[in-house]
């Protein structure tokens, strides 16, 4: 189905407000990371990733890993969403001998790889891109980090792997919400610059509004930037996106929305809808 | 012997804030003490220690193999250096940093594994730390403390900050109970505390698996059957004595642990009672190796039969081999 953008607009408040629903029924989960990111996932599987239900075991899919596993309950919503599995399997979150635990498994319809330590899905993704080369597959390897997860060596040392193998058919997005647990990026362990960090290495970087789907459909959909490398879209976002109260606090990392919080961001969230 | 405190008549708090308060009032008189940090000290509860002592912190951001390579480099160089992570990345992420950093180089590190075994519970295996009684007791030169109560995590700290040598200490954010208001039952690295006596059959438990082995042999002597229990707080050095003894003086042994059955407290108690030729039944109790099941840590523990009934249960099964 091709959507308009207005529709794919309107999806990004449907899966906050689904996010937020399973987070309160769980009692668990990563509230602020999971609104920031939930635009790059919509637009992923609804408008660049070649991938669904029908084609999942196909070796010439389009890969999706998530290397903030944490934020798991954006991919749920959105893999519920594609079809992947009914919905109401997600009323099971994070319950005795549920498969919808609060990271990513393969025990979930639609999951590449099991994540949530992070600093993994970088080395994976490259991998997987570096199998298609060898392959002469036409697939390609999206991965998405958070960038608090851009101080583990091991992302380095895959940024240097993919740069070497000319992998232009990966693509990772860092989730650029600036905060972390303790607090900011810049206070924990300053990063930037990141663009430049990543050009040294041998990448081609595009900057984007993360919490603009067209801006995102757009980017996501000139990969590879520069034939011959592979492509970083540092995705600016928001944290806790969508609920005035949630954005931009850390607070929010792993808070559980009580039902007053969770009636008044619903609210928010109906209102936006409205006024797309 | 003191009497055993009734369940849930005092409750203890999380061991991860005794940890943290003990360590707080003890580096606030020994400016040496460094704490270093991965993005953990919310986990580690030490957000009131960075804000009293921010010059006795380190933050490092989320970075497991570079706080332990850190944290040695600032040992090496006179710091009483805590690093603290959880469990589950500090022994897994960061192992070679702790066997060639730490221990093979001799740097005097303090390892502390926060929310350690299944305390994440539905966070999954990612997050779970089975695995590192079991890769730490095969590295050469380095200490391993699992803590059961409040007690054990504060006498724990102290030492930590007076031993001076490798050293991994482990717990949970489960608020435990104190196994006893013995007061000259004391704690020592090495040395195992029997909360309990009885002769028909022993029960080695260790961290917050003990707790529940207290409880279960509790329940099994208004049947009549009278257990010994030890918290069996340092699974290395292994307080091969006080076992041997017990192995003697005893009908049978289970071993309780919240890791896997391969390689940890029960594995260990197994080589050294098999060397000594003992032939009375024996069990281990654990995680077993397979797909942990999922679930919050009580449902984990109670799958696996690590509660009070499991535990009780699992005697009597051993008792009628
Ligand atoms: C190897 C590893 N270390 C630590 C953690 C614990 N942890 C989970 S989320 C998180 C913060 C992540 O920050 P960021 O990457 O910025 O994610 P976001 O803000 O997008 O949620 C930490 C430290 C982990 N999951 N894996």
């Amino acid at each position: 189905m091709v959507m308009t953008d207005k529709q794919l607009a309107e999806r990004s408040i449907t899966y906050r407000k689904k996010i937020l629903k399973y987070i309160v029924g769980a009692k668990a989960g990563h509230t602020g990371g999971s609104l920031s990111c939930i635009d790059i996932l919509n637009v992923l599987y609804n408008e660049v990733l070649n991938v669904g239900p029908q084609n999942f075991t196909s070796p010439n899919r389009d890969r999706y890993i998530q290397s903030k596993g944490h934020c798991v309950e954006a991919l749920y919503v959105v893999l519920a969403d594609k079809g992947f599995f009914p919905e109401s399997d997600l009323e099971t979150l994070c319950k005795y001998k549920s498969h919808y635990i609060g990271h990513p498994t393969k025990k979930v319809h639609g999951v590449e790889q099991n994540t949530g330590a992070l600093g993994h899905g970088l080395p994976i993704a490259a991998g997987t891109a570096l199998a298609a080369k060898m392959d002469k597959k036409n697939y390609r390897v999206f991965t998405l980090l958070g960038d608090g997860e851009l101080p583990e060596g091991s992302n380095w040392e895959a940024a240097l792997t993919a740069a070497h193998y000319k992998l232009d058919n990966l693509c990772a997005i860092i989730d650029n919400n600036k905060l972390q647990i303790t607090g900011t990026n810049a206070e924990v362990c300053n990063t930037d610059p990141i663009d430049a960090k990543f050009e040294s290495f041998g990448w081609a970087v595009r900057h984007v509004d993360g919490n603009d789907v067209n801006a995102l459909k757009e980017v996501l959909n000139t990969v590879p930037f520069e034939k011959g490398k592979p492509s970083l879209v540092i995705a600016h976002t928001i944290k806790g996106k969508g609920v005035s109260f949630m954005e931009n606090s850390v607070k929010w990392h792993h808070g559980v929305p009580d039902k007053h919080q969770y009636e008044t961001a619903i609210a928010e969230l109906d209102m936006e809808m409205a006024n797309v | 012997m003191g009497a055993v405190i009734e369940n849930n008549t005092i409750n203890g708090k999380p061991n991860q804030d005794v940890f943290s308060a003990a360590l707080l009032e003890l580096a606030e008189k020994d400016r040496n003490i460094v704490v270093v940090t991965s993005d953990s000290r919310g986990s580690g509860k030490l957000v009131a220690y960075g804000q009293k002592l921010p010059e006795q912190i380190v933050e490092i951001g989320i970075a497991e193999q570079n706080l332990v390579g850190v944290a040695a480099g600032l040992a090496s160089a006179g710091k009483k250096t805590f690093a603290v992570s959880p469990a589950c990345f500090l022994t897994a992420r960061a192992l070679e940093q702790i066997k060639n950093d730490v221990c093979y180089s001799d740097n005097p590190v303090r390892l502390i594994g926060i929310s350690a075994g299944v305390s994440y519970g539905a966070l999954g295996s990612t997050h779970h730390s089975l695995h590192d009684f079991a890769v730490l007791r095969a590295i050469n030169n380095i200490t391993i403390v699992a803590p059961a109560d409040n007690f054990e995590t504060t006498e724990a700290v102290k030492l930590a900050v007076k031993l001076d040598k490798p050293l991994y200490l482990r717990f949970g954010k489960k608020a435990m109970p104190l196994l006893t208001d013995d007061e000259h039952n004391g704690f020592e690295f090495g040395k195992g505390r029997v909360i309990k006596n009885g002769n028909d059959i022993t029960i080695i438990a260790t961290g917050e698996t003990v707790y529940p082995a207290l409880q279960g042999a509790e329940k099994l002597a208004q049947q009549g059957i009278n257990a010994t229990v030890v918290s069996m707080h340092t699974i290395k050095p292994l307080d091969a004595e006080l076992i041997l003894q017990l192995a003697k003086d005893t009908g049978a042994i289970l071993t309780v642990e919240e890791h896997s059955v391969n390689g940890g407290l029960g594995e260990a108690c197994a080589s050294l009672l098999l060397q000594n030729n003992y032939n009375k039944p024996f069990k281990i109790m654990g995680i077993p190796d397979e797909y942990t099941v999922t679930g919050s840590q009580t449902e984990i523990f109670d799958h696996y039969g690590l509660s009070a009934d499991g535990i009780a249960q699992a005697v009597l099964n051993l008792l009628q081999t």
